[in-house]
């Protein structure tokens, strides 16, 4: 009862930053950016905030590329002396590593998908059909929002155990296959789309299934990318899940594959591990560039990660 | 004779038949709203709500792993469980070392994101966009893999004694000395959330309207009036935002010990979902779910607390 209070609350605060959001970037965005004060004092802090923040993605990629002996000499260099691909080699000849790399993308995948559609399905229903049970069911994925991964993955692992599907994709995808995140953003969005052009699709006769796949999924393209963007970096990152779930090498995910070699080895080889880091996080950086707005806007619109 | 009988009779029959007609209606949009609801509700049934409410029923009983074969015959022990878990050092330990993570954290993240999020929105005109994006980028990283590049750069001779050995500092071991571990973690935790805060607030600052600011200057009010008498009590439900959702994660800590202490040294940054994840293997399922209860009960409850006090202010 007291996490349900609270999630509402959350989504309440949420609706009103997104609210105040939104006049505000339309209306002063472009005014601002010639006025306002520019206080160059601020710069000093602010660059070498940046530095401190950036500066752990050099490392990882410098050391990726130096060879053992230079990581072990102590001399810190953020050029390679002797540039070597013999880390990535080391990782994708003595660990299963593009198994790995597979894994997480297959399950990524899957992931999205499913929850594109099925957070979509439900948040039709929740926002322009009327039906028995509608509140409860809302107020129920709502409260799931806080409630923390580790509280069900014990009886979870029990349930896909009995199932049989210990050690399988179907035991690494399932469980996210519909999140309550997806069913936030989707209802936000989908709630906003004119009650009158669902109205006048059904009185021309459009059954709810084509009302969906034609009129709402087509105008629900922001939401749905912010959406498929959350879902595949949650994802990617998801650690405890897997770590559980997946119990033999070749059903390892990226990051169970990481620290599980970080773990196995008395000897810490930094170059292999600085190799797997850059091999797991680059391909994220380069969506996140290339995606930046939507992440952002998802962050700003749902407040979560 | 008839007749008479059969025109109520018959009333009653139209009547019915439209007071029947709509709810037909509403029953056939219900059933294809549930058939729209259904794929998704029935995941959540099975994947979420089932093991949350599970979860609550074996921290009442002595599961171990031995069970799996037959789950359904283990032993009711009432609150056993929690007394066990109260009385063992270990989880007690975790309990103190997660509230330390999320009292120092917590502040502390706050703080430094709506300090750069000021910077940002109303302290530089230029390059806003970079800061923004170099600011945001830990958030998209995998933990793990991130927590593997900042463990070497804490090790005794890593980058960062190296550069405090230029300044005549001698740096300790960081992630192996019992006062300094936690303090790496929580400083690693806030270079990776602040880039979600300082969005949110930004967010929330671009609805504040300059005009109210320039009126107080013109007024005469400090900077630090200005932002004590308006930014703040303006901000307010964001920054509650803030300090729940962030709240909520940090309670959770777990990655990032797991790949750089371990949960140590001497079970100093052992947090309660790593004593929770260590219970699970160790195989007792039972002892494990009460202390993943205990978490989100903890959790539940600061929530509201923090709306409680947040709101009631001001």
């Amino acid at each position: 009862m007291t996490t349900h209070e609270s999630t509402i609350a959350v989504a309440e605060v949420a609706e009103v930053v997104v609210d105040e959001q939104e006049p505000a970037r339309r209306g002063r965005s472009r005014r601002r950016r010639t006025e306002g004060p520019n206080r160059w004092y601020l710069y000093i802090p602010l660059v070498i905030g940046l530095a401190v923040t950036i500066l752990p993605f050099a490392w990882m990629v410098s050391g990726a590329f130096k060879t053992q002996s230079e990581i072990l000499s102590g001399q810190f260099s953020l050029l390679p002396n002797d540039a070597t691909l013999q880390n990535f080699r080391d990782l994708f000849t003595k660990f299963p590593f593009a198994r790995y790399f597979t894994n997480s993308v297959v399950v990524a995948v899957a992931i999205v998908l499913g929850n594109l559609l099925f957070c979509s399905m439900l948040a039709y229903a929740l926002t322009k059909l009327d039906f028995w049970g509608r509140k409860v069911l809302f107020g129920l994925v709502m409260t799931m929002l806080m409630v923390p991964t580790v509280v069900t993955f014990i009886p979870l692992f029990v349930l896909v155990t009995k199932l049989g599907l210990v050690n399988t994709y179907g035991a690494l995808i399932l469980p996210f296959l519909a999140t309550p995140l997806g069913v936030f953003i989707m209802r936000q969005f989908i709630s906003e789309i004119p009650d009158s052009l669902i109205e006048a699709a059904r009185i021309d006769g459009a059954s709810e299934m084509r009302i969906f796949f034609t009129i709402v999924i087509p105008l629900s393209g922001p939401a749905l990318a912010t959406l498929a963007i959350l879902q595949f970096l949650a994802s990617w990152n998801e650690f405890l899940w897997p770590l559980v779930a997946a119990q033999t090498e070749d059903m390892y995910t990226l990051p169970v594959g990481i620290a599980l070699i970080s773990a196995g080895s008395n000897t810490v080889n930094y170059g292999l591990l600085l190799a797997g880091a850059t091999v797991i996080v680059t391909p994220i950086l380069l969506l996140f560039l290339f995606l930046q707005r939507y992440f952002i806007q998802g962050i700003s619109t749902t407040g979560l990660k | 004779m008839e007749t008479p009988t059969r025109n109520p009779a018959a009333a009653a029959g139209a009547a019915a038949a439209t007071r029947t007609k709509r709810p037909a209606w509403r029953r056939r949009q219900a059933l294809i709203a549930w058939a729209f609801a259904l794929p998704f509700s029935a995941l959540f049934l099975v994947f979420m709500i089932g093991p949350l409410v599970a979860s609550l029923l074996l921290s009442v009983t002595d599961m171990t792993a031995r069970d799996m074969r037959d789950p359904l015959a283990v032993a009711f022990v009432g609150v056993d469980n929690f007394v066990t878990l109260f009385q063992d050092d270990k989880f007690q330990a975790a309990i103190l070392n997660t509230i330390y993570f999320v009292g120092v954290g917590v502040p502390l993240t706050i703080v430094v994101s709506l300090l750069i999020a000021m910077a940002l929105n109303n302290g530089i005109r230029r390059f806003r966009a970079v800061f923004r994006v170099g600011f945001y980028t830990p958030v998209v990283t995998s933990i793990v893999a991130i927590a593997v590049v900042w463990k070497y750069i804490l090790e005794p001779d890593g980058l960062l004694n190296q550069a405090l050995s230029g300044i005549g500092i001698s740096g300790p071991d960081w992630l192996h000395d019992t006062h300094f571990a936690m303090p790496s973690l929580i400083f690693m935790a806030m270079w990776r959330n602040m880039g979600t805060l300082m969005i949110i607030f930004l967010a929330g600052l671009q609805g504040v309207p300059t005009e109210v600011y320039e009126a107080a200057k013109v007024d005469g009010a400090s900077a630090f009036q200005r932002f004590y008498g308006l930014t703040l009590p303006l901000m307010r439900p964001t920054i509650l935002l803030g300090v729940v959702l962030i709240s909520v994660y940090y309670f959770q800590f777990f990655e990032e010990a797991f790949v750089m202490t371990g949960g140590g040294p001497l079970d100093s940054t052992l947090s309660i979902t790593y004593f929770t994840y260590n219970q699970f293997g160790y195989g007792n399922y039972g002892l494990a779910s009460a202390a993943s209860y205990v978490l989100a009960l903890t959790i539940g409850l600061v929530t509201l607390l923090q709306f409680r006090f947040l709101r009631s202010k001001g």
